[in-house]
């Protein structure tokens, strides 16, 4: 009995002593599991879902292979974990995941007072208004006494209330704590509007039973930059998958493709020499092999790649590049140097 | 056993050899080790977070929360606090909890006797409701009667029309609302009177049969002063209450008193739900009183309805207190499944929407789970207070 007791203390304590020992180095963490834990959306078409075999897709699941392919050099060592909007802070902070990938809106009280750090931005988007085209309303500033639908714990539910406000106008918020749950009320007319960043709502627009009795208003009502995100103080996994980003940018913007990234490694251009590792020590000073963009290239491909695949013209959201075309294309996409 | 030639002593043995000295102190060290583990978990969770920049405390209880709510009822505003927004939570999931538990005993009653009725077409109804509602999951029913029922009522242009004055549709029942100008305060006051006098009635009815078995009609005498004090104090003052009736404007209604769908859909399942489990405890404790206690009281001439409500049901009662308290505990809990259609409950408001734009997780947690506790220990204490008048008084 004695010995129970004395026993138990000791792994109380030896538990206390373990948890106070979490802050670590992530990048050796995911080295030694051979596994990249990535938090994703749990079920947004165009950015996160699974197909009919269970493989995930999208450009924030892409965003996740890029580093996974850059760190352990397979793209396929990824465990996706879906969450909610409103667990997605919690599972980073608490350890369950490396690097939370999952249409996240970069803001100041996000940035500071959750612990965490937004990396990069891999998709400027902005909330927008989808109605039944039935109701014959062709602009949000008429929107005046609407049911408005919309997902719990979003940057969206707040732009809602201030443009609203702003704009001297009453409304009533049907909040729903799943996107599809969110699109399911409004596809059953439980609110007139259903808001939303607009590349998620191109996405929702594609499930509704009849596609085309709705339509995307054209008043765009905020700034949302989507990107990744890694907790706070560990700076080197900070750096690296900032990195991988910028790379796949800068990829793009050096016309390095998955095509012809092996061609590019005996090029000429020092700038392309630096990405693909054959000249500087990106890699090295990163922790991470030199030729690590060649392993992220030819697996998942560069920025411009991974938007075609998941949310371009061809694809069933169909969005064109806009604010998200290289800087030299006149968007705002613009990727710090790799030098 | 070899002999120990020092005989035994009786009385003061060494305070480490008594039993009682060493049970104090193994439950006191018992305790101080919790406590302590405790203690050490609370600090590791704040250093640990303080270590990696999250921000910790109550101070954001007082910070704006910017967000709409849709059924608030106490008054609300995007400019208000995030600990407004606790309480605006609190209040729906009390008005939930509460209607339903009103709801659910009622229909739990009713069909328990029924349950146990002579006429064959009632009690295998009962039954087969029984059955049905109690085998299917909560969540499954809640999306049943939001999605397959009140989903699929028309639009409020094409609103089911109750006397022009209420309406039905998709957003919900729409009601007129009383608008109170001055001398309405003196229908109130004529409620509040009708209501003593009434139950000073009751009590002397009460003992007048008790001391001369002679019974005075109190319930109809009663009913009449409540409903009859304050529509006399309503013409004599004249007519001091307008209704504000919703009108059809754009979107949607404006004006009236809205209960939205969630609200009704969440109640429906909650009381169909907990009232199956209701009408079995009710059942089990009608079945528990002996059949003795029936057939004498039939044999003193005692007409069945009477039977059931002087003799019957309070005996029962002393079977169906306790299980019933856990009902309600279990629907007060089960109310939180609200966040599933987006009714704003203390778990969707507060630990859905303002846990997620503050991101203070153990806080907000933390909170929301002591207000369960108190509301189903609240239940609890009001129960057992209930159960020890009802239970059997050995003289």
């Amino acid at each position: 009995m004695n010995k129970t007791i004395i026993t138990m203390g000791l792994a109380a304590t030896g538990l206390l002593a373990f948890a106070g020992s979490t802050q670590a180095a992530t990048l050796q963490d995911v080295q030694d599991a051979g596994e990249l834990r990535c938090g994703v959306s749990n079920g947004l078409p165009g950015f996160s879902q699974p197909d009919s075999s269970g493989n995930w897709a999208g450009i924030d699941v892409d965003t996740c292979r890029a580093v996974a392919a850059a760190v352990l050099g397979d793209a396929d060592a990824v465990e996706f974990i879906p969450l909610t909007a409103a667990e997605r802070f919690t599972a980073l902070q608490s350890g369950e995941i490396d690097v939370l990938s999952r249409n996240t809106t970069w803001t100041t009280t996000r940035d500071a007072s959750l612990g965490l750090n937004f990396t990069g931005t891999n998709y400027y988007d902005g909330q927008g208004f989808l109605i039944k085209t039935a109701l014959g309303v062709d602009s949000a500033y008429d929107l005046d006494g609407a049911a408005v639908c919309t997902q719990a714990g979003t940057t969206t539910e707040l732009n809602l209330a201030d443009f609203f406000r702003a704009n001297d106008m009453e409304y009533e918020a049907v909040v729903f704590d799943t996107s599809e749950a969110s699109a399911q009320g409004f596809d059953n007319n439980r609110c007139d509007v259903l808001t939303s960043d607009t590349s998620q709502l191109a996405a929702l627009k594609t499930q509704l039973t009849d596609p085309d009795s709705a339509e995307i208003l054209p008043e765009i009502i905020s700034k949302e930059p989507l990107g990744p995100v890694v907790r706070q103080g560990d700076d080197e996994w900070f750096n690296v998958v900032k990195w991988v980003l910028f790379g796949q940018i800068n990829a793009e913007e050096y016309g390095i493709t998955s095509d012809n990234v092996e061609e590019m490694e005996s090029s000429d251009n020092p700038s392309v020499q630096r990405i693909v590792g054959t000249s500087g020590n990106m890699g090295e000073i990163l922790g991470l092999d030199d030729d690590f963009m060649v392993d992220v290239i030819s697996q998942v491909g560069n920025y411009g790649e991974m938007f075609e695949r998941n949310v371009g013209p061809d694809t069933p959201l169909g969005l064109n590049r806009g604010n998200n075309a290289l800087w030299t294309d006149g968007g705002i996409l613009y990727a710090p140097p790799f030098r | 056993m070899s002999s120990d030639p020092t005989p035994l002593k009786p009385g003061n043995p060494k305070p480490w050899n008594d039993p009682r000295v060493r049970s104090v102190a193994f439950q006191l060290i018992a305790i101080a080790a919790v406590a302590w583990i405790g203690y050490s978990l609370f600090q590791n969770t704040i250093s640990n977070m303080e270590s990696r920049g999250i921000r910790t405390g109550f101070g954001f209880l007082n910070e704006t929360a910017g967000f709409g709510i849709i059924m608030s009822l106490i008054n609300y505003n995007e400019t208000m606090t995030y600990g407004r927004t606790f309480l605006v939570g609190l209040t729906n999931t009390l008005l939930v909890s509460g209607l339903g538990i009103l709801f659910a005993t009622i229909v739990g009653f009713i069909v328990g006797i029924a349950r146990l009725s002579t006429n064959w077409l009632v009690a295998k109804l009962a039954l087969a409701y029984i059955e049905v509602f109690r085998n299917v999951p909560l969540l499954l029913q809640i999306f049943f009667w939001y999605f397959a029922v009140l989903g699929t009522l028309p639009g409020p242009r094409q609103a089911l029309d109750v006397g022009g004055v209420a309406f039905l549709s998709n957003r919900g029942i729409i009601i007129p609302k009383p608008v109170f100008e001055a001398g309405a305060g003196w229908i109130g006051i004529a409620l509040i009177v009708a209501l003593i006098v009434s139950l000073v009635i009751v009590t002397w009815a009460r003992r007048r049969q008790a001391a001369t078995g002679q019974i005075f009609p109190a319930f109809p005498v009663a009913s009449a002063l409540i409903l009859g004090l304050p529509a006399l104090a309503y013409l004599v003052m004249g007519r001091p209450v307008g209704w504000d009736i919703p009108t059809m404007g754009g979107f949607n209604f404006s004006g009236g008193i809205t209960a939205i769908p969630e609200l009704g859909a969440l109640l429906l399942a909650l009381t169909i739900y907990t009232a199956t489990f209701i009408a079995e405890i009710v059942r089990s404790g009608i079945v528990s009183v002996s059949s003795g206690q029936t057939e004498a009281a039939l044999a003193l001439g005692l007409p069945p309805r009477r039977v059931l409500r002087l003799v019957v049901i309070p005996q029962a009662l002393r079977v169906i207190i306790p299980p019933l308290t856990s009902q309600y505990l279990n629907l007060t809990k089960n109310s939180s499944l609200a966040v599933a259609i987006g009714y704003p409950d203390l778990v969707n408001v507060f630990m859905g929407t303002s846990l997620n734009q503050t991101g203070q997780a153990v806080e907000i947690v933390a909170m929301t789970m002591a207000v369960y506790l108190a509301i189903s220990l609240s239940i609890s204490l009001l129960m057992n207070i209930y159960n020890r008048a009802v239970a059997l008084k050995e003289r």
